[in-house]
């Protein structure tokens, strides 16, 4: 399978805020000559029934992401640290719902 | 985006069968996840395929454009088109996660390597076919499609979710156009049990081969590609649409379909999979045309493609130099 794509318009992905007050979610990606043309693009394929009241485009390769590889080892440091979780304390019941 | 590629020796066995316990808990398969070689290419055959379909399904359609009866019918119809283009543009971005690029498919698709829904290589002959299209050709493809929302793979779910949102509409407003014809005249009723005649069978060949004759089946519903089987799908479609045109006063055009009381199902007649084996391999009435329709419109757009490269370029260097 070759990732030969020297002739195609860059790869953008597509972030859209639904309604004000939402954040933005990734909706998928396109092709598009730049920027401009990306946001158009998103505008055209991905809101044609109004989902969106705000649309972020970034270039894929822009992207950096972390690997599944790494699930372990990159989370591990968090995942042994109960005490950030209420449910670590014990609270007498007299007190009430705190 | 790049599929893994550590050098670090691998236990493949280990692996598939971490996999296959992720699959098996309905947890999804993610672009950078692990997932067996034949699982991504499954997927790639798959899932291009269907955005193929999905974009020369705009064309039987397009046909009909310039003589839709009315202003409301010409716009609901240009609608429907454009959602059948971003279909197919949802469908191959989900597919360049596996791997693959939008060139290599379209070239798969020109070269006629990878195939469509053969339905596209029947034409429009009647206005009364935009009808018997939404309502059926869209009616089969909801039906497969709602169970690919389940789809073990991420991206596919997920674009699967949005088209079923969409594609309901579609099949509406082709029930619609049935409705209004086998109301209307007797010239315009007979064109609707013309256009169902010509559909039907076609639409339950949407659904493959029988599962006794789909070999690839059964590690597709291992893998949780396929949630359900071809037969199972085919019979769902035909019990919700029978009622649909006895309603509509057409006929289906099958002597052996009854009810089953015993089943809870309709029995239908057995489907031309000599017609069927004819279409897919490109001796329907359309495949020419429908694929030189594609590869005029590909090439002919190379220019906007090419110049909206270079304005881009221009504009970059403007503001590099702009800067400087």
């Amino acid at each position: 399978m070759s990732n030969d794509s020297k002739n195609e318009l860059p790869l953008y992905e597509v972030f859209i805020r639904s309604k004000n007050g939402l954040d933005h979610k990734h909706v998928g990606s396109l092709h598009a000559a730049d920027a401009e043309m990306a946001l158009t693009n998103a505008r055209d394929v991905y809101t044609r029934r109004s989902e969106g009241v705000s649309i972020w485009v970034v270039k894929t390769t822009d992207i950096t992401a972390s690997s599944p590889d790494d699930k372990g080892s990159f989370y591990e440091p968090n995942d042994d640290k109960m005490y950030r979780h209420p449910t670590f304390y014990e609270i007498p019941e007299e007190v009430g719902h705190m | 985006m790049d599929a893994i590629n550590t050098d670090a020796p691998r236990d493949d066995d280990a692996l598939e069968k971490a996999f296959q316990t992720k699959v098996d808990a309905e947890t999804r398969i993610e672009p950078k996840d692990w997932m067996p070689e034949k699982y991504r290419h499954t997927l790639i055959r798959q899932m291009s395929q269907h955005a193929h379909s999905e974009v020369v399904g705009m064309l039987p359609e397009g046909n009909w454009l310039t003589r839709a009866p009315s202003l409301k019918r010409k716009a609901v119809l240009m609608a429907k088109i454009q959602d059948e283009g971003g279909h197919g543009l949802y469908l191959y971005s989900a597919t360049e996660t596996l791997g693959i690029s939008r060139d290599e498919m379209f070239d798969q698709l020109h070269t006629g390597k990878a195939k469509y829904s053969s339905i596209f290589n029947y034409p429009t002959l009647s206005w009364a076919d935009i009808g018997a299209i939404g309502w059926l050709v869209d009616g089969a493809a909801i039906t497969n499609q709602i169970a690919l929302c389940r789809c073990s793979y991420g991206p596919y779910a997920r674009a699967m979710i949005k088209i079923c949102k969409e594609e309901s509409f579609h099949q509406r407003q082709g029930y619609e156009i049935m409705l209004t014809m086998a109301q209307g005249t007797p010239e315009q009723k007979a064109m609707a049990q013309d256009a169902l005649d010509r559909w039907w069978w076609p639409s339950l060949m949407m659904f493959g081969p029988n599962d006794s004759n789909s070999p690839q089946s059964a590690q597709s519903m291992k893998w949780k590609i396929k949630r359900q089987s071809n037969d199972e799908l085919r019979q769902k479609f035909v019990d919700a649409t029978v009622p649909q045109a006895e309603y509509l006063g057409l006929r289906i055009p099958d002597d052996n379909l009854k009810w089953n009381e015993e089943r809870g199902h309709y029995d239908f007649g057995e489907i031309d999979w000599v017609e069927f084996k004819n279409v897919v391999s490109g001796n329907g009435l359309c495949n020419r045309e429908r694929l030189k329709d594609r590869v005029d419109a590909h090439e002919g757009g190379k220019w906007v493609r090419d110049a909206a490269l270079a304005y881009a370029e221009k504009q970059k260097q403007r503001s590099a130099a702009a800067a400087a």
